[in-house]
């Protein structure tokens, strides 16, 4: 998802004190930042909270890419205000982290020295307007399967950034799915875009769910937490099946020749994506990583003067105000 | 000296006339520019008439471990809500 393969941190807390906390969890309570926590529950959250956000910020590039060159005047003020959501959804999220005690800095420096992840989807390069349909359609078709579940969420401003995040994410899969509707029905050789653009972000999009269950290691304390909701196994199904029948509506094929119904599971029966691509991907070999980090650094970098230049303005200004009384 | 900009929390009046309402917090570097970022931020569908900002540093909150002594002593207190007496119906709505 957004978050992959998230850590979970080990807890050496006193069990009762630790029991007092996991019953408050299982009561449906919302933990607040204030409350007491254990270490564990509180630097998972940092990571998965912050590699969010990272995604969110990093994911502003391959579609940015394509602003200057939208078809129309109208898909490009479209598409302009879905990548300003994407900044609104890692500013809140950032601020989410920020409550368990991390600096917006520190989280900054972690994602550009690589200590801090971000979804491994966002190192796919956004080739022609076709791809930026098949984002919206697949990639946050994908992320709200997750992020839906994630309203639920045991720590209190996690699930608030979740609740407000998927008011707004709608709208990009509606508007990815509508370029998708436009290229599908139009000459023939923009429905072989279309279809392009979903043979190459298929098995990337099902990657945005991480390992399968059977691999995935850290599960277990994460649900017990409540700050992971549904095994990655369930949500990559459900977005299969729902997946399938848009497809088919587009008159699309998806590139998978084991995909076909299984009455007996009441659910598609589909390939696994190539996991050893995966791992190449986080560890920082896919298509674009180094472009993408590029990117963010230079933007930390240029924008230095910016953000030191306003804090000495406004330090000069409270001064002055101060000297005046 | 650390240069990140400072944490603001963000109030929204929405359309109704309602109160400001906590939305969320931001980082800015001065007041007038945390408003100009809680625009960007919290109000792209329209959500609010008016905007406060207020450093996070100024807000004082209660204590988690306060709860008991704090909000316990209303518990007991159920008369102050009007269903606690029973109005016979002849007497009509009241």
């Amino acid at each position: 998802m957004y978050a992959q393969m998230v850590k979970s941190e080990a807890t050496t807390e006193a069990p009762e004190l630790l029991a007092g906390f996991q019953a408050r969890i299982d009561a449906g309570e919302k933990i607040e930042p204030k409350d007491w926590m254990p270490e564990g529950y509180r630097k998972t959250l940092i990571r998965q909270i912050g590699q969010h956000a990272h995604s969110e910020i990093v994911g502003q590039l391959p579609e940015g890419n394509w602003i200057t060159r939208a078809p129309t005047l109208e898909r490009k003020a479209i598409l302009l205000a879905k990548v300003q959501d994407e900044a609104g959804h890692g500013l809140y999220l950032y601020c989410a982290a920020e409550t368990l005690g991390v600096s917006r800095d520190e989280l900054t420096e972690a994602l550009l020295s690589g200590r801090m992840k971000y979804s491994s989807i966002f190192n796919y390069p956004t080739l022609n307007w076709a791809d930026i349909g098949a984002v919206g359609w697949l990639v946050d078709g994908a992320a709200i399967m997750n992020q839906v579940p994630l309203q639920r969420t045991s720590f209190g401003p996690y699930s608030r950034a979740m609740i407000r995040i998927c008011k707004e994410e709608s709208f990009h899969q509606r508007q990815g799915y509508d370029i998708m509707m436009k290229m599908a029905q139009g000459t023939p050789e923009q429905k072989a875009m279309a279809q392009d653009a979903l043979n190459r972000f298929w098995y990337p999009s099902l990657m945005m769910f991480g390992p399968s269950d059977k691999d995935s290691v850290h599960s277990a304390q994460s649900m017990a937490w409540k700050i992971k909701i549904n095994t990655n196994d369930e949500l990559r199904q459900k977005f299969v099946d729902q997946t399938v029948p848009q497809a088919e509506y587009l008159g699309l094929t998806i590139p998978d020749p084991e995909l076909r119904w299984n009455e007996e599971k009441g659910g598609h029966d589909f390939s696994e994506p190539d996991w050893s691509e995966f791992f190449e991907v986080i560890k920082g070999n896919g298509p674009c990583n180094a472009e993408r980090m590029e990117a963010r650094q230079k933007a930390w970098d240029e924008g230095a003067w910016f953000r030191e230049g306003l804090m000495a303005h406004a330090r000069k200004r409270a001064a002055a105000k101060v000297a005046a009384e | 000296m650390s240069n990140e900009w400072p944490l603001w929390e963000i109030f929204i009046r929405g359309q109704h006339g309602l109160n400001h309402r906590h939305v969320g917090s931001l980082h800015a570097p001065d007041a007038e520019m945390a408003v100009k970022h809680a625009r960007d931020v919290y109000t792209r569908r329209n959500e609010g008439v008016s905007i406060w900002v207020v450093p996070s540093a100024s807000i004082t909150a209660s204590s988690p471990s306060d709860k008991g002594p704090l909000f316990e002593p209303s518990n007991s207190k159920v008369y102050r809500h009007p269903t606690f007496f029973d109005i016979p119906e002849d007497v009509g709505k009241m």
